[in-house]
């Protein structure tokens, strides 16, 4: 029987999960959008994140949770955006970001990643003690504060990316490579440095979302594959490359992925989500939203 | 035929036949794995269909050769299907998915159409999940066919010699397929449509059908690998429709040699003896020298082993 209390609670899960895939999807869609690169790796990057939590968690046994937790939002988008700037340096830049030849590139990455991790990590799922423990009680159910407070981080995260791409010269930079990278050159952007730091910072917004969803999850080394699938099926429903609607689409995806995963089956929420991108691509190639808005 | 023609046939048939005759000289390891890297090589034939002479890059075909695999395994343990109703039934699925598949992207190319691919095949995969009382899902189904009655001899799927055969035809039959699709008119308008679709479309070819037709025989092809996979060696799982699936075929191809005959099969036997050897070794994370290749590949070997070579004699002479 579905009740009332149970489609609030699944619209909280909703929107918890959708401020996460917020996050994940605009770093993938920054990739997308300036660079014309479909990183398959970036749910690899997602998995990172959520693996140096735990390390950072384990390391600092007999200290209280939170400061683990910390570190590990100052450490991980560090440590998997100097991986990214490598992987660029290495591999993207020397193809010149050929969008067919960078798929297969992505795809070697993704696999060297994952397979490096089982080999240093384990492959246990290892659970995480939350930061913050309390609960918040809503009529009929409790409910998690920690989650609530990953939604509030996740937000807060995507308001300071808006600002630096609106605000800083580095985030201008970006926005018109975006545009047109040719003219971008023409005009003095350092084109290549633009490409280096949106791949980073495509994979640090990745690795942030991992560290906020390992108190959740866990961390495990085949974790990337969901958060891949859902940022991708929101990337293309947003419009390709389109920021404004990756934000758009990952509310409503996220929601609608909660809501049927609490009240039906998480498989069942994917496989809808995969067949509605299916549609759309069909219908539209070019996604949803006009792909010439922000 | 001409000169040249006759000599490309003539080089294709000695491979079959050096395939044949080996099979005597083999030590049982080796048998066993040349007969499953046959099979990956009409996987990787039909997949090299679409990308090495039509140009487009698909993310997804591991749909068609778990389509192939399941329907194979689902009329078999349901309905007590023997090995070759339950062959006919998966090269049926195989077929009837590529139409629906191809009536659904053949508008699309480039990033939306390996994005439609990635997303419809992910969607069976969870698929197979979700309906686990039919397809019993991960743990997969495992099959004990009857042997096959042929000529009045009585053909064991067990016997290594029968798989080894089993799947020499239908390596030959694919190499052949393609070698001479790729010399027909058709193939040469689908090479067209690779080098350069618009030109292709204003000369008047209906270039959306080409691609469509050309979907519809590799999808085809890579369910015939599913469907006689999971015949010979008795078992079909989710795992045929994971994305490790459709990955494979992508590098046995561009490993060996996009848009070459023996490319896929040069691909797939090298691919498998240095995961056989990486995961020999006892290192946890052995899959990650799938990962190097695909990045070494990249870097390097744009145009795969067999376009090496092929550079190389032309540098030479």
């Amino acid at each position: 029987m579905i009740t009332g209390s149970a489609i609030f609670l699944a619209l909280l899960e909703g929107s918890v999960g959708a401020a996460v895939l917020a996050l994940t999807a605009l770093g993938l869609s920054l990739v997308f959008g300036v660079m014309r690169v479909i990183n398959i790796a970036h749910g690899e990057f997602v998995m990172l994140g959520a693996v140096v939590a735990w390390w950072c968690s384990a390391d600092l046994l007999g200290a209280h949770p939170l400061l683990g937790f910390l570190v590990a939002l100052a450490v991980a988008p560090l440590i998997v955006g100097a991986i990214a700037v490598a992987a660029d340096w290495l591999v993207l830049r020397r193809v010149n970001y050929d969008p067919e030849r960078t798929i297969v590139a992505t795809m070697g990455l993704l696999y060297i990643i994952q397979q490096g991790v089982l080999m240093t990590y384990g492959p246990d799922a290892r659970p995480l003690d939350p930061p913050i423990y309390f609960r918040v009680q809503f009529p009929g159910f409790g409910y998690s504060g920690y989650k609530l407070i990953v939604a509030g981080l996740a937000l807060l995260l995507l308001g300071a990316t808006w600002l630096f791409l609106a605000r800083t010269r580095i985030g201008l930079y970006m926005r018109a490579t975006r545009l047109d990278s040719e003219t971008a050159q023409a005009f003095g952007v350092p084109v290549k440095r633009v490409y280096a730091i949106v791949f980073a910072l495509g994979a640090m917004l990745a690795a942030l979302s991992g560290v906020l969803i390992a108190p959740i999850r866990g961390a495990h080394y085949l974790m990337g594959a969901d958060p891949l699938l859902l940022s991708f099926i929101v990337v293309i429903v947003g419009g390709l490359g389109n920021l404004r609607g990756t934000l758009l689409a990952a509310a409503f995806i996220g929601i609608g992925d909660g809501m049927i995963s609490v009240l039906f089956s998480p498989t069942l929420a994917k496989i809808i989500a995969t067949l509605l991108v299916a549609a759309v691509l069909v219908v539209k190639p070019g996604g949803l939203a006009r792909s010439t808005a922000s | 035929m001409s000169g040249a023609a006759t000599r490309i046939y003539a080089f294709h048939l000695a491979v079959i036949a050096a395939l044949f005759l080996v099979q005597f000289a083999l030590p049982a390891y080796h048998y066993g794995n040349v007969t499953r890297i046959m099979l990956y090589a009409v996987f990787a034939i039909g997949y090299n269909i679409l990308l090495g002479y039509t140009g487009l890059l698909s993310l997804g075909h591991a749909l068609f050769f778990a389509a192939g695999a399941y329907g194979a395994g689902l009329a078999a343990h349901w309905w007590g299907f023997g090995p070759i109703a339950a062959l006919a039934v998966g090269i049926g699925a195989a077929l009837l998915v590529s139409l629906v598949t191809g009536a659904i992207v053949y508008r699309t190319t480039g990033v939306a159409f390996l994005i439609v691919t990635l997303m419809l095949a992910q969607a069976a995969f969870l698929s197979t999940l979700y309906f686990n009382t039919i397809t019993l899902g991960d743990q997969g189904i495992v099959l004990s066919l009857p042997p096959i009655a042929l000529f009045g001899a009585s053909l064991r799927l067990a016997d290594p010699m029968v798989k080894y055969n089993a799947a020499l035809i239908a390596f030959a039959g694919a190499l052949l397929l393609s070698l001479w699709l790729l010399r027909s008119p058709f193939g040469r308008v689908l090479v067209a449509i690779r080098e350069n679709e618009a030109r292709t479309r204003l000369l008047g070819y209906n270039t959306a059908l080409y691609r469509f037709t050309a979907l519809v025989i590799s999808g085809t092809l890579s369910g015939l690998a599913g469907a006689l996979y999971c015949i010979l060696f008795g078992y079909v799982g989710s795992s045929f429709a994971s994305l490790q699936y459709s990955t494979e075929p992508l590098l046995w191809t561009l490993l060996g040699g996009a848009g070459t005959a023996l490319g896929p099969l040069l691909g797939a036997g090298i691919m498998f003896y240095l995961i056989e050897f990486a995961s020999s070794t006892g290192i946890e994370g052995y899959m990650i020298i799938v990962g190097v290749a695909l990045v070494v590949i990249t870097l390097w070997f744009p145009e795969g082993l067999a376009g090496w070579f092929r550079r190389l004699k032309r540098v030479r002479s």
